[in-house]
């Protein structure tokens, strides 16, 4: 049987399958249908300094193999995730990835000294949410501002620290470097890429946000493409994810030089997806002689 | 536990204007499942579930009934779907009616939304008064399912061609000053809803109400499919799929 186990900038993972934030809530729910010790690991819901309401509905839009959400972080607060979602989730024998989003620079930082002492493993920064009009895609979008707000919760917290790159920029690339260059352990991307519908008979958006994050299989190539240039531009690890489905999907993430994958959308078509790949991998690495399937990391080969 | 699975449909019938009835074999689903919860159904090339409501349990059988109405092109995929094919389900989900044993119930239903009144309104049968409004008489449907299970159905539509011409509101005013009931259910538009909710609280009948909202998990975790509500005199977002659909219609924000 093959090890599945992946190493991202000192957290050992059992396996590379991480459900992404914001489409596992805290796994209250999903705990309903296997248990959570089969995953790699869990990045939580978007979590803010304070509780946060979230965008007015409809929220969702479904897309040509994918769809649109406008949640707009909707979440209890930090000190509701420490409190309530943490001492469950640590009882449950996976990696915890605090996923963060501060409204400033110092928020930033606030939160990150929060979680300090908290037990997780593993600290997300979240500067590419869509949907929230203060910091979210606006730090992440800015090379300089992007370096700032990763500095702020460098100096904050010595618990290794992941920052989640938006899709919405002219380079990646460059944010990704000012990241690293500010102390990040490591990038995970994409996030959502910024897109709309409109109902053509009532010449309406259909979210009430008019614009939303795009996700699900239709973006997994773009995705491919940046987790590829990210990994050939900087040295910390990269956490790949954008409309993971299937096995396959992750060995190409993999392949493009992901270190571990998050698996986000395709979870609402199929609950399963997550335990589903985390099996398919153990059978590709079993039918390709692949002994350790974190040797397959960056291994594609460019014409 | 939630289940996820695929299930044999083992009837068919389109039942009126772009309205299909599809009964599915699940006993696993079936016993756990209570009137006013839904199911998420895949639609083959579509990337969300589609979430039906629950028309009717047969526990006996392991069945549940799925009434639906084709409202675009995931629903008309669904449509197409025959006996003897598998259905992707996951069930039984969200929060059913409340049950008050033995008391008399008033149940309304406005289009799509009459479906989950079948269900509730059995478990009251004779102490149940079913009202249904459609916009024309070739929308009605399961007016013959309410008299079988005992339930005094009263048919509303919009243009006088079937039943009482007008609104199920003006209906449920009639029926509660002829007899008050102790509960009263309604699904349906919002519309509909907030008049319902406003006769209740003005006669002093406890009500709760369905609603519907687009969705992607069906479970809770994704938060998309928003309603507004109050708790503690403030307004929030809740989520239609875990803390509903049915909700206390004093809970509801309807707005303006």
């Amino acid at each position: 049987m093959a090890d599945l186990s992946v190493n991202v900038a000192g957290v050992q993972f059992k396996n590379p399958v991480i459900p992404a934030s914001g489409c596992f809530g805290y796994g209250r729910e999903y705990e309903r249908f296997y248990p959570l010790s089969r995953l790699g690991g869990i990045s939580v819901k978007g979590t803010t300094r304070f509780e946060r309401m979230g965008n007015e509905g409809p929220r969702v839009a479904e897309t040509p193999s994918g769809m649109l959400n406008s949640v707009g972080l909707q979440n209890g607060g930090v000190e509701k995730f420490l409190s309530y979602e943490l001492p469950n989730l640590k009882t449950k024998g996976t990696r915890i990835i605090a996923n963060i989003a501060g409204s400033t620079v110092e928020e930033s930082g606030e939160l990150a000294s929060m979680l300090n002492g908290s037990g997780v493993d593993m600290i997300e920064l979240n500067i590419s949410c869509p949907n929230v009009k203060q910091g979210g895609a606006a730090f992440g979008t800015d090379c300089t501002v992007a370096g700032q707000v990763t500095k702020a919760v460098r100096d904050a917290t010595d618990i290794p620290l992941m920052v989640k790159l938006s899709p919405n920029v002219t380079s990646i690339t460059d944010i990704a470097k000012s990241v690293e260059a500010n102390g990040a352990d490591a990038v995970s991307l994409i996030n959502t890429l910024l897109g709309m519908r409109i109902d053509i008979k009532t010449r309406r958006p259909v979210l009430k946000n008019n614009v939303g994050g795009l996700s699900g299989p239709a973006v997994f190539p773009v995705a491919v493409r940046m987790v590829w240039q990210v990994a050939n531009a900087v040295k910390i690890p990269v956490v790949g994810m954008g409309g993971i489905a299937s096995a396959e999907d992750a060995v190409e993430m993999m392949m493009a030089g992901a270190s571990a994958v998050q698996v986000g959308a395709a979870i609402f078509a199929d609950p399963f997806a997550p335990v589903k790949i985390i099996d398919g991998l153990e059978k590709w690495c079993d039918e390709n002689g692949v002994e350790r399937l974190s040797d397959i990391v960056g291994t594609v080969q460019p014409w | 536990m939630y289940t996820q699975g695929k299930y044999p449909i083992i009837a068919k019938k389109a039942i009126a204007k772009g309205m299909f009835d599809l009964t599915v074999l699940c006993p696993d689903v079936a016993s756990e499942a209570v009137p006013g919860q839904f199911v998420q159904i895949a639609a083959e090339g579509f990337f969300l579930r589609r979430p039906i409501s629950i028309c009717d349990i047969d526990k006996d059988n392991g069945t549940l009934r799925l009434v639906f109405e084709v409202r675009g092109k995931g629903t008309e995929k669904l449509s197409e779907l025959n006996v003897g094919q598998n259905i992707d389900m996951i069930a039984p989900l969200g929060k059913g009616f409340k049950v008050l044993s033995g008391k008399k119930a008033i149940c309304v239903g406005g289009g799509i939304g009459t479906p989950p009144m079948l269900s509730i309104s059995k478990l009251y049968g004779k102490n149940a008064t079913a009202i249904s409004g459609f916009r024309t008489a070739a929308l009605a449907i399961l007016q013959d399912d309410f008299k079988a299970a005992g339930v005094t159905p009263i048919l509303c539509t919009d243009d006088g061609t079937a039943g009482v011409k007008g609104f199920v509101t003006d209906a449920l005013k009639a029926e509660i000053e002829k007899e008050k009931p102790d509960i009263i259910y309604a699904c349906g538009p919002m519309v509909m809803l907030k008049g319902v909710a406003a006769i209740a609280e003005q006669n002093g009948i406890e009500c709760q109400v369905s609603l519907e909202q687009r969705m992607a998990c069906g479970v809770g975790a994704c938060l998309v499919c928003v309603c507004r509500t109050v708790r503690d005199g403030k307004e929030i977002f809740s989520h239609v799929c875990k803390d509903g659909p049915v909700f206390d219609s004093k809970e509801v924000a309807f707005g303006g």
